[in-house]
């Protein structure tokens, strides 16, 4: 691979030794993947933020790093965070548990990332334009940004995002290239698809189905921002999609070439069984939105569906404190919480320890979540749409 | 068996075979190296000093700390070897250390193999 003497002299140790261990990093996986020079980055999203995921191990890893000065040098935002960073006393997270994630967030906070914990950034004040090289890590943001922004990333590890961070630049390979971007199995969709969960559950079964291929979708007549970012998480979770066109839709699925492409068809019958086989529990014990972290109008949706209503069991509904603030200005977060409600920021279900938190099923309406929360969270899954979870819990 | 080095680095050991992706965060256990993940093949079963092989890295991508998680608890396998190794697993076993390597005709490799892995030459080796 090509490298400027400038990086020359950062492989070389002159840059001192954290530069050294990300670049090295970088230029190994940029000579992995055949990548001819590093490319400069836009924005960064960094992944591993939670406690619950990185443990001890990437707790000391992190702080090693802020202690010796490392500095980033471009527009970087975080993962969601175990825990509402705030309120994160009366939503009854552990003391133990918080007292880690608040040394993480001091470490990237040294670093110069903004502490932001999302999973959507580009809902977040972190979007960015069509074709802009970025290096971003959250599966549904790279997903998201590829796809519907039109932005170029690869899916980045945690740590290769944060190398990315500080070095400035990425390997150019994969995502970032054009010919790479071309899909390699085409998707005909005759379901009918209403909820976001039906996004959910579309998007997990083509997952399962093409693991890392780049779907090009046909036959979905409509879809709003939310519901691809739905459609995208699900599919990142399930396999490792890192971007998808959607025939009218996204932006670059006039551009792609479209021949000869193996063919895989989805059908109501696949989107049926694809909720029988997300639904391992009977009745939720909490019921949690906004896996990814819900927009504005997500959360409007859950305040008119809780107006005037008394909630016999939880419901949490997760997104950005930035989304949040303004939920708040419009009174959305009142009546979700006079319902008794909750509106949680800067985490989510899937790295926040509900399991120690005496919850055993989970009712959501994310295909992405359903995929991890059995395995992560030890809970047990129902699957719905947003109507029927939010009738079961009052 | 020549494949492309990921991590550079040698292991011997006895090979755990999944036929299905893995998706180390939510997948595997990083303090004690268990597939914890509903329905996988390799379901309860140990990673640990083995030679793991599977074709591709799936899921979140916080799974590179998983694997250096794994390495630093002292429960990480001892080589990977896959069909295609994404970012998210390179960038772990090259953080961790642990050597792997990638482009191998993993249908070969059948469970409890005893498995030589030289991740500096590229070379799989079934003895």
């Amino acid at each position: 691979m090509y490298l400027t003497k400038e990086e020359e002299k950062t492989l070389n140790g002159e840059n001192g030794p954290v530069l050294e261990r990300m670049f090295r990093l970088l230029v190994r996986l940029g000579d992995i993947y055949g990548a001819d020079k590093m490319i400069p980055v836009g924005s960064v999203q960094v992944a591993g933020v939670s406690y619950k995921s990185i443990g001890d191990p990437g707790t000391e890893f992190l702080e090693d790093m802020a202690s010796k000065g490392s500095k980033v040098k471009v527009l970087t935002y975080l993962n969601p965070a175990g825990m509402d960073l705030e309120n994160w006393k009366n939503l009854g997270f552990p003391k133990d548990f918080a007292k880690n994630q608040l040394r993480i967030m001091d470490a990237f906070k040294k670093m110069g990332i903004v502490v932001t914990s999302t999973c959507t950034p580009y809902l977040a004040g972190n979007l960015p334009r069509f074709r802009e090289h970025i290096a971003w890590s959250e599966s549904s943001a790279v997903s998201f940004s590829n796809s519907v922004i039109g932005a170029r990333t690869n899916r980045e590890g945690g740590p290769s995002a944060l190398a990315a961070a500080l070095c400035g630049v990425t390997p150019n390979y994969g995502l970032h290239l054009w010919e790479k971007r071309q899909p390699t199995v085409k998707v005909d969709v005759s379901a009918d698809l209403d909820f976001n969960s039906d996004f959910g559950a579309l998007g997990y079964y083509v997952g399962k189905q093409v693991k890392n291929k780049i779907p090009y979708f046909s036959g979905i007549k409509n879809a709003n921002t939310d519901q691809l970012k739905a459609l995208g998480a699900a599919m990142a979770a399930s396999g490792a999609v890192a971007l998808y066109h959607v025939e009218d839709l996204t932006p670059e699925a006039d551009l792609v070439e479209k021949k000869n492409l193996e063919k895989i068809s989805v059908s109501k019958k696949e989107i049926k069984e694809t909720y029988d086989k997300l639904n391992t529990g009977k009745k939720p014990d909490i019921v949690i939105f906004g896996c990814p972290h819900a927009s504005l109008r997500e959360i409007s949706t859950l305040a008119n569906k809780l107006d005037g209503k008394k909630l016999k069991k939880p419901v949490w509904i997760c997104t950005s404190r930035m989304v949040k603030e303004a939920a708040e200005r419009m009174g959305y977060n009142e009546i979700i919480i006079k319902a008794g409600g909750s509106i949680v920021a800067d985490t989510c279900m899937v790295v926040s320890p509900i399991e120690k938190m005496g919850y055993k099923t989970t009712g959501v309406n994310s295909g992405k979540a359903a995929n991890y929360l059995p395995g992560f969270c030890k809970q047990e899954v129902c699957f719905g749409n947003i109507e029927d979870l939010v009738e079961g819990q009052l | 068996m020549k494949g492309r080095v990921i991590s550079p680095g040698k292991a011997e050991g006895e090979a755990i075979v999944s036929t299905e992706p893995i998706g180390f965060y939510g997948g595997i256990d990083a303090k004690t190296g268990i597939v914890i993940e509903k329905g996988h093949p390799l379901e309860g079963k140990k990673v640990t000093d083995k030679i793991l092989i599977f074709p591709c890295g799936k899921g979140s991508t916080v799974g590179s700390y998983v694997i250096y998680g794994l390495k630093k608890n002292n429960v990480a396998p001892a080589g990977i070897i896959n069909k295609e190794t994404e970012t998210i697993v390179a960038t772990g076993v090259i953080l961790a250390g642990i050597p792997c390597i990638d482009q191998i005709d993993i249908d070969k490799i059948k469970d409890g193999d005893k498995i030589v892995l030289d991740a500096e030459k590229g070379e799989v080796k079934i003895i």
